[in-house]
């Protein structure tokens, strides 16, 4: 089935406003997305009518609220076929979650001289922890360089991977839109004995995601990127493996007992959930979940290769030369997520002139400076389209970029 | 809503197209990196201080429109002027982009000449990290040259 883009489109009431008179234009869903009314309800809702602390009170109103909130959990489980919800830990954000895997993992198991492999397409949040634990620890880390179009490149992956203890790897790039082999990765990495530790920020939003099919042992991503509120990261883990992860933060909620000489933590998935949580936004990304599932992840996907082609095809027949699009030329291979060069002209001055034309795309280094390095650009502009995005949009975003001409 | 024209005005396009002073000095100068770490833009400033007079100054790296020609107008601004008057300079125009911190009085008289053109970044606020990039640079810079 096609998505009903037009209908959609409707249920976003910011896609609606105009901004000096003119249509938004929002091509920036790579850094966050926008939200639906039923998000925008359930937040409301809870927080008008609902709104109670969870898990230590007898009282009705809290009742309901843990209900709530332990529904997203349920539901995000089915969302990314997670055998068993309590395998879902709610975080602050993706950066929490990876922060929380890494170091606790790493601390409790790494010593000088271990290896993690890495890939030169990594964000920050998949970087710094790890060199982090260079400093505190000694470790080592491998690189998985790219090919010429932006994709892994493999031809070595088992050399690479021999003697790693961990390979923590992103399923989308939030760059280049490439989208690597997750299952074929996890099962190399398997097969070395290593860690398969997947960064699921760009991918959970826009495709199928199924945990127990890739044989991952950690995922990480963000509600903000897929039409939740911001607040909220999600880390699924293997029971076996989050049983045996030491906490990351310690506090309330999260212990089973405390004494004057020390404490034991409490069960999954409370053991990582120190503190009072969002409760509103959680709660909010259940009513996202379930939005994004009624639609089907599988037409999101179709809808956003359709995108792709159409950006591609569209962009390169009307400027050749003049533009150069990072990533993949299959649209197969990609997610609708765009880093280019246009004219020489530089990435800021670029999205100031779209914006211009209420055209909002990023420009940057995207959090991945490595990448940019490779690239050899200190930034690019971006342009990512989501489930609600058109090809007139696209064409939007090329009559823009052509203004962009009449000043540089 | 703040125009373009406001922003790209002409002068800042043509040092921006023609940056003034670009390159490298040898010792006894000395440099400074910057770096905007929401955008990536990084400049090295040069400058070669000699009896309390910057008696020559340079700047390389890569960035957008507005910090290129900033840096490049700024460079033309202090060339073979004292420190006093340098940092003088330094001061009125951070002050002109909202962004002086202390509290000794701005100079009015010091006339900024085609500076000014950078007045209207002002109305674009995330860009004035870009137009400040290269005179944050230049005071690491000075202060490395023990001034
Ligand atoms: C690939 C990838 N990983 C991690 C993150 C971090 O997500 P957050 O900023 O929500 O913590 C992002 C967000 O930009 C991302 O694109």
């Amino acid at each position: 089935m096609s998505l009903d883009v037009a209908s959609i489109r409707k249920d976003f009431p910011v896609l609606h406003r105009l901004i000096n008179d003119k249509p938004l234009v929002y091509l920036d869903s790579a850094n966050t997305s926008q939200k639906p009314q039923v998000v925008i309800d359930a937040l409301a809702n809870f927080m008008a009518n609902g709104y109670a602390p969870i898990n230590r009170s007898a009282y009705q109103l809290a009742a309901e609220a843990t209900d709530l909130f332990e529904g997203t959990r349920t539901a995000l489980a089915k969302f990314i076929n997670a055998p068993k919800a309590h395998e879902v830990i709610f975080t602050k954000n993706a950066t929490e979650a990876l922060n929380l895997v890494i170091l606790s993992w790493g601390r409790a198991n790494m010593k000088a001289g271990d290896t993690v492999l890495l890939t030169h397409m990594e964000h920050h949040a998949n970087i710094v922890p790890w060199h982090m634990l260079v400093a505190e620890r000694g470790i080592q880390l491998r690189w998985i360089p790219l090919t010429s179009d932006g994709q892994l490149d493999l031809s070595n992956l088992d050399s690479l991977l021999q003697g790693v203890k961990v390979f923590s790897f992103t399923a989308m790039s939030n760059v280049l839109g490439t989208i690597n082999p997750v299952q074929q990765l996890c099962a190399a990495a398997h097969k070395a004995g290593a860690l398969a530790i997947v960064d699921a920020c760009q991918s959970v939003p826009h495709q199928l995601t199924d945990v127990q099919a890739w044989d991952a042992d950690f995922v990480t991503f963000s509600s903000h990127k897929m039409c939740g509120p911001s607040g909220v990261g999600v880390l699924w883990g293997r029971e076996a493996l989050l049983e045996a992860l030491p906490p990351f933060l310690g506090g309330g909620n999260m212990i089973a007992d405390v004494r004057l000489d020390g404490f034991t933590t409490a069960e999954l998935p409370a053991k990582f959930e120190a503190g009072t949580p969002a409760i509103a936004e959680v709660i909010a990304l259940g009513a996202a979940v379930r939005y994004l599932d009624n639609l089907g992840m599988a037409n999101i996907r179709r809808h956003e290769i359709e995108m792709s082609t159409y950006v591609l095809n569209s962009l390169t027949e009307r400027f050749g030369d003049d533009i150069t699009i990072h990533g993949p030329t299959n649209p197969e291979l990609r997610g609708a997520t765009f880093s280019f060069a246009f004219r020489g002209i530089h990435p800021h001055d670029l999205s100031q002139v779209l914006d211009q034309s209420n055209v909002c795309v990023r420009a940057g280094h995207h959090c991945a400076k490595p990448l940019m390095r490779i690239l050899g650009a200190n930034a690019t502009a971006r342009a990512s389209f989501y489930l609600y995005n058109t090809q007139q949009e696209a064409d939007m975003l090329a009559d823009a970029l052509d203004s962009a001409s009449d000043i540089f | 809503m703040a125009g373009l024209e406001d922003l790209y005005r002409e002068i800042i396009l043509d040092h921006y197209r023609t940056p003034r002073n670009r390159g490298e000095l040898d010792a006894p100068a000395v440099s400074a990196e910057g770096h905007n770490p929401l955008c990536g833009d990084e400049i090295r400033i040069f400058v070669d201080v000699q009896d309390g007079v910057v008696t020559d100054v340079r700047f390389n790296g890569s960035g957008c429109s507005i910090s290129q020609s900033s840096a490049s107008m700024m460079t033309s601004a202090i060339k073979g002027k004292p420190v006093d008057q340098v940092k003088a300079i330094v001061k009125k125009f951070k002050s002109m982009m909202t962004v002086d911190e202390d509290e000794s009085p701005v100079d009015e008289s010091l006339n900024l000449g085609d500076l000014e053109a950078l007045q209207g970044v002002v109305k674009f606020p995330v860009r004035i990290k870009c137009a400040t990039l290269g005179w944050n640079t230049l005071l690491d810079a000075l202060t490395t040259a023990g001034q």
